[in-house]
């Protein structure tokens, strides 16, 4: 259990009479490819909220690194290397792909607190910006309005921010939701780039890809966890093809 | 990991270096904003007469930049920033009455105090809705309003600050009846503050405003103190706001509860309307439109000019800014 780099300890969140989240506790290892996958209304985007301070939990605790962070506010958990990507898109419409990289990237330095020089003044910022528009293929659409790009990129740039974060543990909500087949393996492409050290975990619901990238594999049910286990003995758990896998499994796996 | 990361890694730093370009493009001077500097640098030799008028532009401009930078750029709304022009007119006031003269000091006094109210109210614009902050921001004004109306023995309540004396402007230069010291004093402090905002919007700090006005989910997700940050430019942008007020108090030697007045928070909001939000110019045009409009009209019609400067803010929202600069785009359909 040393290696835990994230961790929660029976988490709760009620919303109302009903427990999204529901005596969760889930470790995430250093290094982890760690998928979270359900059926729909599992609570696993929820549980993601509640990890990144999206939400306040009703009950338990988080602890990122040996530290509790359950009261944390979401920016200073970012700040800790705890970084993660929306399921719709949450961008800066109005900025540019560009100045969006060069925000988050000057934020990560420590430097986007000033006021006096131009942003993107900084070489290394520059350097970085550039290595990841040309990463993600953003570099031919970096000066336009995020608003105007075609869908794809600005999922794209979407995963960029969060990779632009340098994150020790990467929660990826569906990161390929709403982009057509052919590019999904884009986008796992750039994820399993990531340096080992970072751990990830996943929502999706392409198991195809789940069981290409992940290692390890949480299944909540109700707001709780209903199984959990390495990918070969998660799709072979016959409790767990019968409640969510079903059909959809039989034809990827 | 993976054997595609070494060649997509190579590829990066290979590619033509237009990130920097692009980058130094954002902070650059266009010929326009070089030849709206040099403008209000230039308006002094030609002016004449309606220095007294300009000055007046000037004032409203510095305190329409200011909003702007909350409104426009952070997407605080507010109708009460007349608050922040009013503590400023009167610390200004006081200040020469009873502390010093000298036009600077008090400048630099009123704004610090002004910021310093920017910075205590801050808090009340950081929850709730729009509507909730166009409430409480209007709530503040009012009660500093009210406040100045009940302190008469300091302000004057409805009769106004009265023989308030400004020293010489650097020691030297004494403000004169026409207006013309003043009129350079304000349109210095214009160009100042305007040039040390756009180093602002162009920076980092100033991108971050604009990222959480986008959007505040991702912008504290990607590590931004949202918070700080609308303390921050709340701050500045009520000091800039008393230093308009301040300016108009030290250059018409009075402060009355006009300054505070509502009419005030709204004129200044038309002003950004009209001249647009969130590229730092749009307050000096619209203060430019909105004052000559008002002289045009006023002077045409005295008893309805309201009417028509009222009608004419309708047809602006309707048709849009866009269209009604640029008549040759209306054969073309939408």
């Amino acid at each position: 259990m040393t290696d835990a780099v994230l961790r929660t300890e029976r988490l709760v969140k009620h919303f109302g009479g009903l427990a999204a989240t529901n005596d969760v506790s889930l470790t995430v290892r250093r290094g982890a490819r760690h998928a979270l996958i359900g059926p729909n209304g599992a609570g696993k985007t929820t549980l993601i909220n509640l990890l990144s301070g999206v939400l306040e939990p009703s009950g338990g605790r988080i602890v990122l690194e040996g530290e509790d962070i359950t009261r944390l506010a979401a920016h200073r958990r970012v700040g800790r290397g705890l970084v993660r990507t929306f399921q719709i898109n949450q961008l800066f419409g109005e900025l540019t792909p560009l100045q969006s990289v060069a925000l988050t990237v000057s934020q990560r330095r420590g430097q986007s607190a000033r006021w006096w020089q131009p942003l993107g003044r900084d070489a290394a910022v520059a350097q970085r910006c550039e290595a990841l528009l040309h990463e993600f293929k953003l570099a031919d659409v970096m000066n336009r309005r995020t608003a105007e790009l075609p869908y794809g990129k600005r999922r794209l740039l979407e995963i960029a921010l969060a990779i632009a974060g340098e994150p020790r543990v990467l929660l990826l909500d569906e990161p390929a939701a709403g982009v057509p087949q052919g590019e999904r393996q884009e986008i796992f492409d750039s994820l399993a780039r990531l340096p080992a050290d970072v751990s990830v975990l996943l929502i999706e619901h392409d198991m195809g890809l789940v069981f290409n990238f992940a290692k390890q594999v949480t299944v909540l049910v109700n707001g709780g966890v209903f199984a959990e286990g390495d990918v070969a003995a998660i799709a072979s758990d016959l409790r767990v093809r019968a409640v969510y896998l079903g059909e959809r499994a039989a034809g990827h796996v | 990991m993976n054997d595609a990361a070494a060649p997509a890694r190579a590829a990066a730093p290979g590619a033509p270096a237009g990130v920097r370009d692009a980058l130094a493009r954002h902070a650059r001077w266009r010929w326009w904003e070089v030849a709206v500097f040099a403008g209000l640098a230039a308006s002094w030799f030609v002016l004449g007469e309606r220095v007294l008028l300009a000055r007046e532009i000037a004032i409203l401009a510095l305190f329409a930049v200011s909003l702007d930078l909350v409104l426009g750029y952070a997407g605080i709304v507010s109708l009460g920033h007349a608050a922040f022009f009013g503590a400023g007119a009167y610390a200004a006031a006081l200040f020469a009455k009873h502390v010093m003269p000298d036009p600077l000091v008090g400048l630099a006094f009123a704004t610090a105090l002004s910021a310093l109210l920017g910075l205590l109210t801050s808090p009340l614009i950081l929850r709730g809705s729009d509507l909730t902050r166009l409430m409480v921001t209007l709530g503040v004004a009012s009660v500093l309003y009210e406040l100045a109306n009940r302190l008469d023995p300091w302000t004057g309540g409805a009769d106004g600050l009265q023989g308030v004396v400004m020293g010489p402007l650097l020691g030297r230069f004494e403000f004169d009846l026409p207006g013309r010291v003043a009129y350079v004093y304000a349109i210095v402090v214009l160009l100042v503050a305007l040039f040390a905002c756009r180093r602002v919007v162009k920076s980092p700090f100033g991108v971050s405003l604009q990222a959480l006005r986008d959007n505040r989910l991702r912008a504290s997700s990607i590590g931004l103190a949202v918070n700080a940050r609308l303390v921050a430019v709340y701050t500045l942008a009520g000091g800039l706001a008393g230093a308009a007020g301040a300016l108009l108090a030290q250059t018409t030697g009075f402060a009355s509860l006009d300054v505070l007045d509502f009419h005030r928070s709204a004129d200044v909001l038309l002003m950004l309307v009209i001249g647009g939000t969130g590229y730092l110019y749009g307050g000096l045009f619209g203060a430019v439109a909105f004052k000559l409009l008002q002289d045009v009209l006023a002077a045409w019609t005295p008893q309805y000019w309201m009417f028509w400067l009222g009608l004419f803010l309708v047809a602006l929202v309707l048709v849009g800014r866009e269209r009604l600069l640029k008549p040759w785009t209306w054969r073309r359909g939408p």
